[in-house]
């Protein structure tokens, strides 16, 4: 009896392997491989066609004490998300407070705002290049109608980075729907209880509904955090000649590190900027995780 | 009050949301002269429909739907087989080192694209793949992280008891996945299913790294290099690009309960 169970243990096990293996496949092949191969490469000089040539830490070094691109890369990043994740997160939240309500409509309105979330791609982009266009475009006529003299976003440099915030908060509406699912978890008999004890609404909105969805605003944060680090291709599409311009204003970190990996084949050196990033994305994460107790709420309603 | 307060609010919001778009198709229709007189006018004086033949014909576009729908098909085919294969294996089957290997599937979500996009672009060209669709199609085949947390969460709501009586009536792994799992976790692979199509159709970065020769563009870098040759000709530009998100648009009406489905599964599967 007792063999045939661990004789039974290992055929599990087999085909266990076997279901998750194109997962380990692919992990060996497209990731771990890789990872490998860039750390040892970041110590390298390598342009793809010739052999590796070790350099030590240079690559490092060139990029903190040499390279002021790096630093515009970097100042470029931190002020995109800096401004963005908040702004995005706080509308996320308000409007899924808006759309969690009882209004004639509601399911009307929660499809509208989920749709730019879905749009994504050079279509979109041509499509913000066209509106914030200073002469041709709709959001400068529009502020005309108000006496305000719009700016030149995408050609000023002062107002590039402020362009393509405003363009991620018109697909706010991914975020807006994962608050929205956690609002409607919070139970009604909180609010009954707030009710009856005289709290207005904004009142249950603050002291109910925002400490029962800390553990979403944290997620949202922290993923949008990772992914705002990345910016790329909007960047790519839409600064003149992709190259990150008006005055370098667009030139995020990735884009900084495409141009020094696919057009300066400078292998080596782009994979120790990739390293450098991740090393910022994993130590924000860890500060994020750290501070997560003092403001996530995990107990009570369908938290688990 | 609130409520009405709370519904003007909405429709202002709307407006907001939707007038992009419409400025996308006015703008689509007019003509030249039209875009660049001032002020912009928000409703076309006439509408010019054979913007779009023109467009169309403007670029091989019919040869960049093509090679767009050639890849997107593969790549959600193998998005599908794949992710819901490997976590059935994470999910149903209880076997030696099974959460060590979760927990790395997780962590994967957090290294970012970069750092592994520059070494795999090394391994391509090594591999002699770069200028063919290999390196857009063969990963989709191997799983992906966010996929296989998403379609796990939704075999875990299988009971392990119909599972176990398929075992004792001589029935494999394989057969119980394919005769079971894949019928059952359906709601969940239409989600994988519109989220790898949205993927793959709106990709820029793989096409614009790895495609070099115009024959084989994608609509998305065919859409850039159409910017380039227009420049401000942006009646066309819109005209092209509404065409290129047409398709996703229409999706997205026909099936988005999926969407939320897939975006409550990322809440932590309520």
């Amino acid at each position: 009896m007792a063999k045939t169970k661990s004789a039974m243990r290992r055929k599990e096990t087999m085909y266990g392997y076997i279901f998750v293996m194109p997962w380990i496949i692919g992990f060996l092949a497209f990731t771990a491989g890789p990872l490998l191969f860039s750390l040892f490469a970041s110590f390298t000089d390598y342009n793809i066609t010739t052999q590796m040539d070790f350099v030590g830490a240079e690559n490092y070094q060139g990029l903190f004490t040499e390279d002021g691109l790096f630093w515009t890369s970097l100042w470029n990043t931190l002020y995109y998300v800096l401004f963005s994740v908040p702004l995005t997160t706080m509308g996320a939240i308000f409007l899924s407070a808006l759309l969690n309500q009882d209004v004639p409509g509601i399911r009307v309105f929660r499809t509208l705002y989920y749709l730019p979330a879905v749009l994504s791609g050079v279509g979109v982009y041509l499509l913000w290049m066209q509106l914030l266009d200073p002469g041709t475009g709709m959001i400068n006529l529009i502020l005309g109608w108000f006496g305000i003299d719009g700016p030149n976003w995408l050609f000023d440099p002062e107002w590039t980075k402020p362009s393509l915030i405003f363009m991620k908060l018109w697909s706010v509406g991914g975020a807006m729907l994962l608050y929205l699912a956690s609002m409607q978890g919070v139970s009604k008999t909180l609010y009954e209880a707030a009710e009856i004890d005289g709290a207005n609404t904004f009142r249950q909105f603050f002291h109910i509904t925002l400490p029962m969805i800390t553990p979403v605003i944290f997620f949202d944060v922290v993923t949008s955090l990772i992914g705002g680090f990345q910016i790329f291709q909007e960047a790519y599409v839409m600064s003149s000649n992709g190259e990150g311009g008006p005055a370098n204003s667009l030139l995020f970190y990735n884009l900084y590190m495409w141009r020094q990996a696919f057009e300066n084949f400078n292998m080596g050196y782009a994979m120790a900027m990739s390293w450098i990033l991740f090393i910022i994305v994993f130590i924000l994460t860890m500060i994020n995780l750290k501070l997560a107790p003092r403001w996530v709420h995990y107990e009570g309603g369908d938290n688990r | 009050m609130l409520k009405l307060i709370n519904f003007v609010l909405l429709a202002a919001g709307s407006l907001m949301i939707l007038s992009p778009l419409w400025w996308m198709f006015s703008t689509s229709l007019k003509t030249m002269a039209e875009v660049m007189s001032f002020p912009p006018t928000f409703f076309p004086e006439s509408w010019n429909w054979s913007n779009y033949i023109r467009t169309w014909e403007a670029a091989p576009f019919t040869q960049y739907t093509i090679n767009t729908l050639v890849i997107t098909t593969l790549v959600v085919i193998g998005n599908v087989l794949s992710n819901s294969f490997i976590a059935y294996g994470f999910a149903k089957i209880p076997f030696r080192g099974r959460n060590v290997l979760f927990a790395i599937v997780l962590a994967t979500m957090m290294i970012p694209g970069f750092v592994t996009l520059i070494p795999q672009y090394v391994l391509f060209a090594k591999l002699g793949w770069v200028n063919t669709y290999y390196p857009l199609i063969v990963p989709a085949f191997f799983g992906s992280a966010f996929n296989i947390f998403l379609l796990r969460q939704f075999y875990m709501t299988i009971p392990n008891e119909l599972i176990e009586a398929a075992k004792m009536e001589g029935a494999s792994h394989f057969y119980i996945w394919r005769k079971i799992g894949l019928p059952l976790t359906k709601p969940a692979i239409a989600t994988v299913a519109i989220f790898s199509f949205n993927g793959a159709w709106n990709d820029f970065l793989g096409p614009l790294l790895y495609l070099n020769d115009e024959n084989l563009y994608t609509l998305q870098i065919g859409l850039q290099v159409f910017k380039g040759q227009l420049n401000t000709q942006w009646n066309y530009l819109m005209a092209g690009s509404l065409l290129v998100l047409l398709p996703v648009i229409i999706i997205f009406f026909f099936f988005q309960k999926y969407f939320i489905q897939g975006i409550n599964l990322q809440s932590g599967g309520k």
